[in-house]
């Protein structure tokens, strides 16, 4: 599938493209069909929302887990900092990312 | 001729069509002159006495030949008309105008106001270039 | 230390408005993001992988203890609690909202500090010795030029728009404590037979993805002539540096190409023209900067004596204190780098400590190292044991300087938005593996250092031991280099064949440091035995194949 993903302008926060609006979990995010390039346009002229981009990934069992390592470091949060991550509870979170 | 947006002299502009750095050479009548990023701005240190215009070209506001070209050609006793043209951006006129600029031509035309404001941005500079403007150190230092 | 007058002071107040502005413009959305990011760049602005980053800058290393009790405050008030000291000598944090920006500048502006021009194709933040001013082995102090550097430097006009970015080291000792041959200009001060100080330029230096060793090609310039030379390097590399390729762009590459030898014939050109121009601070003003760097008030007569009947102080003295040009006092370095730590990471509270430190035992300073750690440059012998035990509570007392453990390595996939591989893990199983404090100083100085990609943020081609990330499919994967050096050895690293999984790469460098105890002669550290042999040994270990057991 084809998510589309950015950074929230002000905070700089990792946001994932719901359909209706941003998350901040990758397991909100939605395929984002033939109109990608549609949304982004729409959504950065808002000016909300920065270095929006589209990244491959795949609907699993646990969840959408994007195909780069890249995206499920910033879908997560720095692996040497777990605390900090949105998985702080979860020791092993890590792991979804390699 | 590109259309001058800002201005920063009182003579009268000049109307002649700037020529290629090449093409000036073997044009012993013109006075205007454009120069490309590329272009060695040394080339026309024999011939500043009958030029009225040179245009500097900035076709990405990232390539920074062009303020070295301006500052050469103001060093070498340039006085006619220094013009940015292109990819000029508002947070890059004042440095345009410390290295020698007084006119500027940019792609997306700037206001009169916010001109000023940029300029006005930097109370002191720390370097003596060609705008006359005193550094820093000059004036901790002057009698 | 350098202290603002109202002209500094103006320079950067009028940069917190000036960013101020942007920020406003931005978030009112009157630019656009292709517009705005040179702009936050040139405040240290980065977009990483989580949130904005801000790079501060630590001039030439160096900092009071208001400055650093500022930099713990900025950490919790505005960041997650703590703050990570970079390569370069300056401290990042990465958790910063854009609309937090101007007033974390305000902040430092109040306490004498910016991140000017610490991102960007421009001139960088100055880097130095760590040891500048106290340092036995130093014929110069290299602060006073530095700062002049530093005010040159800021806001420069012409050179705002290089052809890639541009980074200066500055050194005033025998010993390059600096890596001052791998800056794209390495300035060392030096004295001719006559006493006179002169600065020898080395230019066209760089990691990256194409290491090169800079050549000299200023032997001696006169020091109230260094900024015009510097005008004239500059000059020629903006005009001539190549802008058709970003790999191709660093003054390394133009050196290279058109020769030293053509590249110094240009700059002296150009050297001789703006000679003419007047552009130098007069001789006053250098005085002026020097007279901010007096040497503190040093006790005279004290003894060099220490009780070294604790030995985990005395392991510590040994490996992470240097000679003083003052009888009585000594240079301590506080190792960021404890156990299964993240390298040059510190909490909030850890740098407060290290400021109330700085400031109850070293004279107000501290300095920022390039292998990220913290320097308190003058303490006394007597108050040593005092300090070491405050040390040792707040988990800063980690006795492993200039060995195995004592990694550098820059952020990694875990931040960077460039990145290819995390460095980080690596870096705290490579120094868990190698915990054991008497197996490390059995190694001696064994430099190690990560970069999680070909940038060379991590410095692995000066590594004793270089690892650097790469993107293998998809996977992380990491390749093994040996033989690095910086300073008066400087040398690069070669690579020693196919790379590693995270797990795998601890054990190639476990076998490398194997192979360097069986073969080592006396006195020999890695590097040099590594120098001897060569690569042969080292990479047949390396790469045998296990015994099947049967």
């Amino acid at each position: 599938m084809k998510i589309i993903t950015g950074n929230d302008l002000r905070t700089g926060d990792v946001i994932w493209w719901t359909g209706e609006g941003w998350s901040r979990h990758v397991n909100d995010a939605v395929e984002a069909g033939d109109h990608a390039d549609a949304i982004i346009a729409r959504e950065n002229a808002k000016q909300i929302v920065t270095d929006t981009h589209v990244v491959d990934a795949e609907q699993t069992a646990d969840g959408v887990r994007p195909a780069h390592i890249k995206e499920r470091v910033r879908a997560l949060g720095p692996t040497v900092r777990l605390d900090l991550s949105l998985k702080p509870a979860d020791p092993d979170a890590g792991n979804w990312v390699i | 001729m590109v259309e001058q947006n800002l201005r920063f002299r009182s003579d009268e502009p000049v109307g002649d069509p700037a020529v290629t750095v090449d093409a000036f050479a073997d044009q012993s009548n013109a006075t205007a002159v454009r120069i490309e990023p590329g272009d060695d701005a040394r080339a026309l240190l024999p011939h500043l006495d009958r030029l009225a215009l040179v245009e500097v070209n900035f076709p990405t506001y990232g390539d920074g030949r062009g303020y070295s070209a301006a500052r050469i050609l103001r060093e070498h006793g340039y006085a006619g008309e220094l013009r940015a043209v292109g990819d000029v951006l508002i947070d890059q006129l004042s440095h345009m105008r410390r290295c020698g600029f007084d006119s500027f031509a940019p792609d997306q035309p700037i206001s009169a106001e916010a001109a000023d404001k940029a300029l006005a941005t930097w109370p002191e500079v720390y370097q003596k270039t060609v705008d006359g403007r005193p550094a820093i150190w000059a004036k901790r230092h002057s009698a | 230390m350098y202290q603002y007058d109202s002209y500094d002071q103006a320079m950067v107040d009028a940069r917190v408005a000036e960013f101020r502005d942007q920020v406003e413009r931005r978030l009112a959305g009157d630019i656009t993001e292709d517009q705005f990011k040179p702009l936050r760049l040139k405040n240290g602005l980065y977009l990483q992988l989580h949130a904005y980053m801000l790079r501060v800058a630590v001039p030439y290393g160096t900092l009071n203890s208001t400055q650093m009790r500022m930099l713990g405050d900025i950490a919790d008030k505005y960041d997650r609690g703590y703050g990570h000291f970079t390569t370069r000598q300056n401290i990042q944090y990465n958790w910063i909202k854009l609309s937090d920006a101007p007033d974390i500048l305000a902040d430092l502006a109040s306490v004498e500090m910016h991140a000017i021009q610490t991102s960007g194709n421009c001139i960088r933040n100055t880097t130095s010795d760590q040891f500048a001013g106290a340092a036995a082995d130093e014929l110069v102090d290299p602060r006073p030029y530095a700062e002049l550097l530093r005010q040159w430097s800021t806001f420069h006009p012409e050179f705002d728009y290089l052809p890639r970015k541009f980074k200066i080291a500055m050194i005033g000792s025998e010993t390059d404590r600096a890596a001052m041959k791998l800056h794209d200009i390495g300035i060392q001060l030096v004295r001719n037979d006559a006493g006179e100080i002169g600065c020898k330029f080395y230019v066209g230096g760089g990691m990256g993805r194409t290491p090169m060793i800079a050549p000299v090609i200023g032997d001696f310039v006169p020091p109230l002539q260094m900024i015009s030379y510097l005008e004239a390097c500059l000059r020629v590399y903006n005009r001539y540096g190549r802008r058709d390729n970003k790999y191709k762009a660093r003054i390394k590459i133009l050196v290279h190409e058109i020769g030293a030898d053509e590249y110094r014939r240009q700059v002296e050109e150009e050297f001789a023209h703006i000679l003419t121009l007047n552009l130098e601070p007069p001789p006053a003003e250098l005085e002026r900067i020097k007279g901010f760097f007096e040497q503190p008030g040093f006790e005279a007569g004290l003894s060099d004596d220490l009780d070294l009947s604790d030995p985990d102080f005395a392991l510590w003295v040994d490996q992470n204190t240097h000679a003083h040009k003052q009888a009585g006092y000594t240079i301590v370095t506080i190792s960021l780098k404890p156990a299964g730590g993240i390298p040059g990471d510190a909490t909030a509270d850890q740098i407060r400590l290290m400021a109330d430190l700085a400031k109850e035992h070293s004279f107000d300073e501290l300095r920022v190292t390039h292998a990220q750690n913290i320097v308190l440059p003058h303490v006394k012998k007597a108050d040593l044991y005092a300090l070491w035990q405050k040390l040792d509570e707040a988990g800063l007392a980690t006795a492993n300087l200039d060995l195995i453990s004592d990694i550098i390595a820059c952020p990694g996939l875990d931040y960077c938005a460039l990145a290819n591989a995390r460095s980080i893990p690596v870096a705290q199983k490579i120094s868990a593996r190698f915990a054991d404090l008497g197996r490390q100083r059995e190694l001696g100085e064994l430099k190690l250092k990560i970069s999680g990609c070909i940038n060379a943020c991590g410095h692995h081609h000066a590594g004793h031991i270089g690892i650097l990330g790469v993107d293998r499919k998809g996977v992380e994967n990491y390749q093994l280099l040996l033989g690095g050096s910086e300073g008066a050895d400087t040398s690069l690293a070669s690579i020693t064949g196919p790379g590693f999984s995270e797990d795998g790469i601890v054990d190639a460098v476990e076998k490398a440091t194997d192979v360097y105890l069986a073969q080592r002669a006396d006195g020999e550290r890695f590097v040099d035995t590594f120098r001897r042999i060569g690569m042969a040994p080292f990479k047949e270990a390396i790469y045998a194949k296990e015994p099947v057991n049967g």
